[in-house]
């Protein structure tokens, strides 16, 4: 049940008879992912009346699979980002496990695939196990401590490499049809990373420890009181955004083919900016994963949508810069608009 | 047809050059290289041993240059410390003017003679070069030119020539016909934006080629894979990508590396055999071409420490023999060209280890 | 970490509002946190004077003043924008833009002096937008500057594409890389302490500057208090925006360069400048001194690091490493606070009281 709530990426399904308090909060969160998947839906259908292409199996093929490595990360950034924390380190954790686990293949050939992805996520889990001890325990502002991590990790990254670099010739075709590999015009790799992102959403509304993040990022000291082992939950936030930046850099290994230390540079406010699109809640509290997934479909989307319609390639940046203001303007003007019309409707229901 | 017959001409002999550098032994470039300082020393050089030399690439951490410097491949700190000078790479952690600035300054502070140096931009490293040639430094640009404030520039390949014959391969692959783009760089790089200028004259020649986008990767490969993703969609009948530079070119071949689009879509440009072994052994990418980097390096350091020692003078005409590399000319504009770009195929990539 | 927010938030409060005695209020953090860095600051003077012979020279200093010029003006406005509880990653675009419209408008030839005023008042206009945004709109500042970094940026690469301005005459561009007569200073560096008297006065000294700290403490408070949030942040959004523009045209002086990517990639630098001075990402809490302190420290750990044999690679290390000592410093006392208090079974509340006021 509570995975149709979650996983309603179509937000029309009947759901079963619920209590009408948790009725109403479910409805709160379906509407953000609504919100959100609206705008990515009217910009699709512009999009698609513009340049039918836009829609073709190919060019859906490529948004999924440009989408996955955000999408990974996305689902790490909102457990931490819902807990009142965030986690800049994300790039730098996807390069360093990129290299390190597709550099395996240089040291020896004949190595085990699943051996390659074990390094690349322990690399990832380590780094996040690193934040979350220095976040939860250490008692400091995670932005301060990741943003120390992104440039302490992608300085060891630049050293473990070196001058040296991961080549596509270096790698055995199975670790790269990982990423390209797909059943009936699908990406494998995108239904993987979509069903981790149900997962992940079940794992937060239905298991204790998932909720109790939202609890700790809507009142850290309130959760604290009432016997929510914070600093444990935190930490698993961490520990859980680490490791899937590690598979995400495996992947990121297994698309481009070519690894320095440059892989990753940058993407921790492209992530964050996803996360947020997509409806959560930056000083913790609310938001779901589905929706920051969401948010990073629709930013690989607009990125898709300026270049395949040709904008000039001058124009483009702006453009998807305008249209990220614009898509979190209008998540936030329907979640206002819809609270209100909840909060009405409550009322009556009171009176 | 003249000029494509004379190119490829060119092309065939370094081809032979480069393959005799690969197998040179160490012991036959120490030969040469004392038997230069030996015969050229005058009244008016001094010894290498207090000279200080630093490479500056345009960022640390990335493995052209790595390549291009380096001792062990041979590179500008080879040269530098065959001849007896003393030299290190420094550099920032990005490829911008406000990181390897420091760097530079840095360098002069520390009592650098000559600076061997890529430029991360044509101007913005000018006040503080021109300020150190003031004092007497020795500043060689290679593979980046900062064209008003340097002693020296090492060309790796004449920007005319890596342009036109870019064309030219391509041209060869696609039967001179069809829709053609361009994946280029950062809009603002002056490189890229010199040989597509050569690129478009070229395809005068070519009437049935028709260029129909550039677009730009930004040197990123997440950026590069979307821009050539927005290419195929928008031009369902291209026929030819030229990607003069190293990510866009390896972030294209692994796009179009699937079975739909090998061997439709024809791929070329500059690329590192390294990164290409694996598209060039399937299919995906015909050929493609690039300098020898530890080549252009070694080169450029040796030109410095030559210039610092003054057994040497950047005048137009001068000759002298670089090490395992032979003899070369200063040109017009104080410029050495190394030679022409090297093409890469099925047939000789895998003799090349960079 | 949920115990820190409140720590945090406790502490400034009382910094902002209910220390009877002023003087312990501006020497305690002087204490705490200013002499912490302070005291790195003299290690890596020392350190970096027997590293390297040339590292206390007058030309080196100069050096590392301009290589930090740019991004310690931005810090200044980016250090108070944070104190009120928000923060602006549009900061090296604005430089950006600022800059391409500079050489644009210089490519067309416009007089200099015209140009400046141009520009700054574009910045003001870009961080108006900003502001507007953040408080008219109600979105979260960290989504929309992250959003107007690009948006920013990109308007700069239409502004001049892939022209590259650098014919500026030398009486502007010798202000990027001349030292102002008769001092070793460069004139970034002039213009930084200039901005930072003023914005020290500003913050410490006015009504307004007590007020951003109040904004930063607690908004509703703030709010019922009577101060107009919405219109404070706005004002700081806009001054960010006119120091950035000001910092873009020193960049393009000192590079004699505008260029669309140009300061790309600077502002978690500058964020970076903000933090090791003290700041609380949370709000409420921070200094200018701790800037001025910050600035010097990060300036002359990085110079002398370039003039050692230290692999430059690891420069992120080291970098990332001073944040977090500097960070972790003063929450060694709360720690042993709490690890007492809990010895103690006192409960929670009591714990951040104490942590407030050791």
């Amino acid at each position: 049940m509570s995975t149709a709530i979650e996983s309603s990426t179509q937000p029309v399904s009947a759901s079963p008879v619920v209590p009408a308090e948790r009725r109403a909060t479910s409805l709160i969160l379906r509407a953000r992912e609504f919100g959100i998947f609206g705008v990515l839906f009217l910009f699709v259908l512009f999009t698609s009346i513009a340049q039918p292409r836009f829609l073709s199996l190919q060019n859906i093929k490529f948004i999924l699979i440009d989408t996955t490595v955000f999408a990974l990360l996305a689902i790490g950034e909102t457990l931490v980002i819902v807990s009142r924390n965030v986690d800049l380190s994300v790039g730098s954790v996807l390069g360093v496990a990129a290299f390190v686990s597709s550099n395996l293949y240089q040291i020896d050939p004949g190595i085990s695939i699943i051996v390659v992805f074990a390094v690349g996520i322990g690399v990832g889990l380590a780094c996040g196990l690193g934040n979350g001890i220095l976040v939860a325990f250490g008692k400091v502002p995670s932005l301060v401590v990741t943003l120390a991590t992104l440039y302490i990790i992608r300085g060891l990254d630049v050293l473990i490499v070196g001058g040296n670099q991961v080549v596509a010739n270096a790698l055995p075709s199975s670790f790269l049809a990982v990423a390209s590999g797909s059943v009936l015009g699908i990406p494998v790799i995108s239904i993987i990373v979509a069903a981790m992102v149900l997962l992940a959403a079940y794992y937060l509304r239905n298991f204790r420890s998932g909720r109790d993040l939202y609890a700790i990022g809507s009142n850290p000291s309130a959760a604290q009181l009432v016997g929510i082992p914070t600093s444990k939950r935190v930490l698993i936030a961490f520990v859980i955004s680490g490791a899937l930046a590690g598979l995400a850099g495996v992947i990121w290994a297994s698309y481009y083919g070519t690894i320095n230390s440059t892989a990753g540079n940058g993407y921790e406010l492209q992530v964050v900016a996803a996360v947020v699109v997509g409806g959560v809640a930056i000083f913790g509290g609310s938001g779901s994963v589905v929706g920051a997934a969401i948010g990073a479909l629709l930013l690989n989307t607009i990125n898709s949508a300026l270049y395949v319609l040709g904008v000039s390639a001058f124009w483009d940046q702006a453009i998807a810069g305008l249209l990220l203001l614009v898509a979190i303007s209008l998540d936030k003007g329907i979640a206002s608009y819809l609270a209100k019309v909840l909060r009405g409707r409550s009322r009556n229901h009171g009176a | 047809m003249k000029k494509t017959l004379s190119s490829l001409l060119l092309v065939g002999v370094s081809s032979v050059a480069l393959v005799a550098c690969g197998t040179t032994s160490s012991s036959s470039t120490t030969a040469s290289g004392s038997s230069t300082s030996g015969s050229s020393s005058s009244g008016s050089s001094t010894s290498a041993k207090n000279v200080k030399v630093f490479v500056i690439p345009k960022q640390l951490g990335n493995s052209y240059f790595t390549t291009a410097d380096s001792v062990k491949s041979g590179g500008a700190l080879a040269a530098v410390q065959q001849l007896g000078a003393t030299g290190s790479e420094t550099s920032g952690n990005a490829s911008t003017p406000s990181a390897q600035l420091p760097a530079i300054q840095a360098a002069i502070s520390q009592g650098a003679k000559a600076l061997v140096i890529s430029a991360t931009d044509p101007t913005a490293l000018c006040p503080t070069l021109d300020a150190a040639m003031k004092k007497g430094v020795t500043v060689v640009t290679y593979d980046s030119d900062a064209p008003t404030c340097r002693t020296l520039f090492i060309n790796q390949a004449s920007t005319a020539q890596i342009g036109t014959s870019e064309v030219d391969l391509l041209a060869k692959q696609i039967h001179d016909t069809g829709q053609i783009a361009i994946v280029s760089a950062s809009a603002s790089s002056t490189n890229q934006n010199q040989w597509i200028g050569y690129m478009k004259q070229e395809l005068k020649k070519y009437p049935k080629m028709q260029l129909v986008s550039i677009v730009y990767g930004n040197d990123d490969p997440a950026t590069a894979t979307q821009v050539t993703q927005g290419l195929l969609q928008q031009y369902p009948n291209l026929k030819g990508i030229i990607s003069p530079t190293t990510v866009g070119i390896a972030a294209a071949a692994a796009l179009l590396d699937t079975p739909q689009y090998r061997g439709k879509i024809a791929l070329t440009g500059l690329g590192t055999p390294d990164e290409m072994k694996k598209y060039v052994a399937d299919g995906t990418v015909q050929s493609f071409e690039l300098w020898n980097p530890a080549n252009l390096g070694y080169l450029a350091g040796y030109a410095a420490v030559e210039l610092a020692t003054h057994k040497i003078t950047n005048k137009q005409g001068t000759t002298f023999t670089a090490g395992k590399l032979g003899k070369f000319t200063i040109g017009a504009d104080h410029t050495i060209l190394l030679g022409p770009p090297y093409v890469f195929t099925k047939a000789n990539i895998n003799n090349f280890n960079f | 970490m949920a115990l820190d927010v409140v720590d945090q938030s406790a502490t400034a409060g009382s910094d902002a509002v209910g220390n009877p005695s002023p003087i312990r209020r501006l020497l305690r953090p002087l204490l705490r946190w200013e002499g912490g860095l302070a005291l790195v600051l003299v290690i890596s003077v020392v350190g970096g004077s027997l590293l390297s012979p040339e590292f206390l020279t007058a030309s080196n200093i100069f050096n590392l003043q301009l290589s930090i010029g740019e991004i310690a003006i931005m810090a200044l406005p980016l250090t108070l924008i944070i104190i009120s509880g928000e923060i602006d990653l549009s900061v090296a675009s604005t430089l950006g833009l600022s800059s391409s419209v500079l050489g644009y408008l210089w490519l067309h030839h416009w007089s200099m002096g015209l140009i400046i005023i141009v520009v700054l008042a574009l910045g003001a206009l870009l961080g108006l937008f900003n502001g507007l945004l953040v408080t008219r709109l109600g979105l979260p500042s960290l989504a929309v500057t992250i959003g107007t970094l690009t948006l920013y940026s990109g308007i700069a690469l239409i502004v001049l594409g892939s022209t590259i301005v650098s014919n500026f005459p030398l009486s502007y561009t010798n202000i990027g890389v001349n030292s102002v007569p008769g001092v070793d200073l460069s004139y970034s560096m002039l213009i930084f302490f200039i901005l930072a008297i003023l914005a020290a006065v500003l913050a410490h000294y006015t009504s307004f500057g007590r007020s951003i700290y109040a904004i930063g403490s607690s908004p509703e408070a703030a709010a019922y208090a009577g101060i107009r949030v919405k219109r404070v942040k706005t004002i700081l959004f806009v001054l960010s925006g006119v120091v950035c523009a000001l910092a873009g045209i020193l960049f393009t002086f000192r590079l004699s360069t505008a260029e669309y990517n140009n300061g790309s990639g600077l502002e978690l630098n500058a964020v970076s400048i903000s933090l090791l001075a003290g700041v609380s990402i949370f709000g409420g809490r921070g200094t200018i001194v701790g800037v001025v302190l910050s600035v010097a420290t990060l300036g002359v750990i990085q110079n002398a690091l370039l003039l050692t044999s230290f692999p430059q690679q690891a420069m992120g290390v080291v970098i990332g490493g001073l944040l977090l000592v500097s960070v972790f410093v003063p929450n060694i006392s709360l720690l042993r606070n709490y690890l007492r208090s809990r010895r103690l079974r006192s409960n929670a509340a009591l714990v951040d009281d104490a942590g407030s006021n050791g």
